[in-house]
């Protein structure tokens, strides 16, 4: 069986990133944990998607499908963000 | 002993219908992702606009028990990811194991989780019917969300399971096929299913 | 292969003639019982089911909209009470956008041509296709159920927290009956988008595709990108409604504006989802109609992108006024006029293509050109619209109500009723009396017009939508808009006679009456089950009509040696 050490690697730096995730919670890290939580999940999100998915064996095509569906939520969270977090700005 | 599937009459090749099935499960999946999506935001809004009350609620979640659920369905990825490798190799009693390991796994993560659900209760945080503990609307909505999410997550888990278990039975044959059409994307379910709870956890459980 | 069009007089028949030939060896001959069209999987049969689904909620939404008309004829109510003209104006919208609009052109002929287009035996996936069918039809019944019910008044918008709290009516219903049609939606893009990409004959690339098909192939991939959202948005609604889980509820925090958020980023999508497959129509009858290369034709391609992809990012152009950040209202107002540029291309190029061509003035053309004046008028209100100072003035006015349908009728409907007629000899194998369809073309444009235009006027003027009262001073440019609707449904009507009575008393159409180019005329009409005798090799571009003033044939995509 091929890439049986790459999905056993994979898994192993999975779950460090999770135990990283946790320890970053209680961490004093104030507004900045957000982006530190996320990030790690992104990277979690990444391995599962190149390694377990196949994602690096697959052409350009099938790539750009599956990300297609990443790109549009970050359209829809970046507009809705600049409305919420700017209603404050004009003197609520 | 190798099953090829039929190639419909549409398609030229066989090589030609394994992509076309292969691509219309990603672009699904992507749907997936806008549907959990929508809830994703409104926890950021909740987040952004009573971000105290947020935190405290959230350190009010067991995250240990999510925690676990979350290194149970890794690893359940890492056995459908290896499941799909042996199909490769035509290994399919391997496989049968190996699926037979990872849908255990998918039945811990619901059992935690309704061991969860249960505690949840007797603590008096669910909003309508156990809402002794709950403090303030941002909270009740947070629980709302909370159990809106898990439980929307908890029937893609189930469905994952359904699909995968279908590999065992009635589809066994597809663990013989070795493009692993059907295997491959039964896993790429399975894989997104991970990925939602990837992010539902520290959206959830680790926003102290 | 092709021939030049046949004369009006003689296209039908005094006499009825029966099954030709092509018929009894095409796709229509292959089985008659209801189980062969019920468990059918050819594209062409399904595209038939949906035509039929979707013409019973046009009737439906068209007697709620008649009744509006009617209710609208004086000043004070007559017909219907306050809370049954919510109801009606509501159940106008919800059936006509979600069970009429946005299926029309791609499930019916987007499934019936795309396949021919490329040169397909099928769609993708056909069995997934009858289960689209089956999921709408079910989407329809919970449509029904609602009506039944009683109706809901929340608005096609179901605005929290009208809809998921003090609402009495059947909210519930209505919600679960789109929500299930947006299955049928999602599996229709994602069927559409594997198609185009893995089913092209050989020698169709990318540039040589028909723009119906870059067309569909953008409205499948908002299908696919948009209705998602909407999903999770109305699941949450109900429930707040089944459950009382306030999501959207203000009492608990709940943000009143992330329900606007969430609706908007699938319907804003929604109206290019209903707006794009009809200018993809426009473009194959522009072309045939003047006999000519389009002009610009990956700019026309392109813009159809451009269109689907900034699509995506205007929706808080509805939010004007909701509370929204006007930060985030200039943002949204910058990129609403920005997405105009495309559409404004499309309307030059096909201008263009019309420019000295050798121009048929048959009933399809009256329908494209028909479309073009009026989607321009509808798309120039919209960039006013787009401008928040205007906005703010006719927000929830009939300008707004003026515009869409312009846009959406004017625009869409005409579309769709144009791809009828041209696509109608394909589909069925006869010709029908093109003086009648020239006939019902102008009846819809100037019926059209009657209604909507005073629209404009009174929702300027400050008349705001959705009432049924009124100041009296309106009644005039009011009982104008309702006599326009009549003729309007004339118009609509008509061709339901004629195109019936051409089944039967139509001449043979042959495959290629009009002389057009596109692969879907070089095979027999109507076409056998399988589409081509065997799979077309293409060496040409798309729309390869003969300079003008040369005379000859024009070239069809399909190569002449090749397998064809």
């Amino acid at each position: 069986m091929k890439n049986v050490r790459a999905i056993l690697c994979t898994w192993a730096a999975l779950l460090m990133l999770l135990a990283l995730t946790i320890g970053a919670s209680f961490a004093p890290l104030g507004p900045v944990l957000p982006f530190v939580s996320y990030s790690i999940a992104i990277a979690k999100t990444a391995l599962i998607v190149w390694l377990f998915m196949e994602m690096k064996t697959r052409d350009g095509l099938e790539r750009l499908a599956f990300a297609t569906g990443f790109v549009w939520l970050f359209f829809l969270f970046t507009l809705t963000f600049v409305d919420e977090l700017t209603r404050s700005w004009i003197g609520h | 002993m190798a099953e090829a599937r039929a190639v419909q009459p549409q398609f030229p090749t066989l090589e030609r219908q394994n992509d076309a099935d292969h691509l219309g499960m990603l672009i699904f999946l992507a749907t997936e992702v806008l549907i959990f999506g929508g809830l994703f935001a409104a926890a950021f809004t909740l987040r952004i606009e009573h971000s105290a009350q947020y935190a405290m609620a959230s350190r009010a979640m067991h995250y240990w028990l999510g925690g676990i659920n979350t290194a149970v369905l890794l690893t359940s990825s890492a056995l459908v990811a290896l499941m799909v490798e042996a199909v490769r190799a035509g290994r399919a009693r391997l496989a049968g194991w190996l699926l037979g390991g990872a849908i255990a796994l998918g039945l811990v993560f619901l059992g935690v989780k309704v061991t969860e659900y249960a505690i949840e209760y007797r603590d008096g945080v669910v909003p309508k019917l156990s809402a002794a503990n709950l403090h303030g609307g941002p909270h009740e909505l947070f629980m709302e969300l909370y159990f809106a999410g898990t439980g929307l997550h908890a029937l893609h888990v189930t469905i994952g399971l359904c699909l995968l278990g279908s590999l065992l039975w009635p589809f066994g044959r597809a663990r013989r096929d070795r493009t692993a059409v059907l295997a491959g994307n039964a896993a790429l379910y399975w894989h997104l299913v991970d990925i939602v709870w990837v992010f539902l956890y520290p959206t959830l459980y680790l926003a102290r | 292969m092709s021939q030049a069009p046949t004369q009006m007089n003689q296209r039908m028949s005094q006499q009825a003639i029966p099954n030709t030939a092509e018929e009894r060896r095409s796709y229509l001959a292959e089985g008659h019982s209801l189980r062969s069209w019920l468990l059918t999987t050819d594209h062409k049969r399904i595209a038939i089911l949906f035509l039929i689904a979707i013409t019973f909620f046009f009737l439906c939404g068209g007697i709620a909209a008649a009744l509006i008309r009617f209710e609208l004829l004086t000043p004070t109510p007559d017909l219907l009470s306050n809370d049954g003209y919510n109801r009606t104006f509501s159940l106008h919208g919800i059936i006509m956008v979600w069970f009429f609009l946005i299926p029309s052109i791609p499930t019916t002929f987007g499934n019936f041509l795309v396949p021919m287009m490329i040169g397909a035996r099928d769609l993708a996936f056909p069995r997934l296709n009858l289960l689209s069918w089956y999921i709408f039809v079910l989407g329809g019944l919970f449509t029904l159920v609602t009506v039944v019910a009683g109706g809901v008044d929340t608005g096609w918008t179901f605005y929290t927290p009208f809809s998921s709290t003090y609402s009495n009516s059947a909210v519930f219903w209505a919600i679960t009956a789109v929500f299930v049609s947006g299955f049928s939606s999602i599996l229709t893009g994602i069927n559409f988008i594997v198609t185009v990409h893995k089913l092209r004959c050989p020698g169709m690339t990318w540039g040589r595709l028909p723009l119906f098909v870059w067309a569909i192939y953008t409205t499948s991939m908002i299908f696919v990108l948009a209705t998602p959202v909407l999903t999770i948005t109305l699941l949450l609604v109900a429930l707040e409604r089944v459950f009382g889980l306030g999501i959207f509820d203000p009492a608990l925090g709940g943000d009143p504006l992330l329900f606007q958020h969430l609706f908007w980023f699938y319907s804003h999508p929604a109206v290019y989802i209903m707006v794009l497959p009809a200018m993809g129509v426009v473009s194959e009858l522009i072309t045939n109609a003047a006999h000519k290369q389009i002009f610009g034709y990956w700019f026309v391609a392109g813009s159809a992108i451009a269109i689907g992809v900034i699509g995506f990012m205007v929706w808080g152009h509805h939010m004007f006024v909701s509370g929204q950040s006007p930060y985030a209202s200039a943002i949204f107002s910058f990129l609403s006029i920005l997405v105009a540029v495309p559409s404004a291309i499309k309307v030059y190029n096909w201008t263009a293509t019309l420019h000295k061509g050798e121009i048929v003035i048959d009933g399809p053309l009256l329908y494209a050109v028909g479309f073009i004046g009026l989607f321009t008028i509808g798309g120039l209100t919209g960039l006013m619209l787009a401008m928040l100072t205007i906005d703010v003035h006719v927000t929830d006015t009939y300008f707004v109500v003026a515009h869409f349908h312009f846009i959406m009728v004017g625009g869409s409907v005409s579309a769709f009723f144009g791809a009828l007629h041209f696509w109608w000899p394909k589909i069925t194998g006869r010709l029908y009396n093109d003086l009648w369809a020239r006939l019902a073309a102008l009846l819809i444009f100037f019926g059209f017009v009657m209604t909507f235009a005073p629209q404009f006027i009174m929702g300027y003027e400050g008349m705001p939508r959705r009432y049924h009262f009124y100041p009296p001073e309106f009644q005039p440019l009011m009982v104008m808009s309702s006599i326009g609707a009549s003729v309007l449904a004339c118009g609509y009507v008509l061709p339901a006679i004629y195109l019936f009575w051409s089944l039967r008393y139509g001449k043979p159409a042959g495959p290629n009456p009009w002389g057009a180019t596109g692969l879907e005329w070089t095979t027999a009409s109507p076409p056998p089950k399988d589409n081509f005798e065997t799979t077309p090799l293409v060496d040409k571009p798309a729309y390869c009509y003969p300079p003008i003033g040369e005379a000859g044939e024009p070239a069809a995509q399909q190569a002449e040696d090749g397998d064809g």
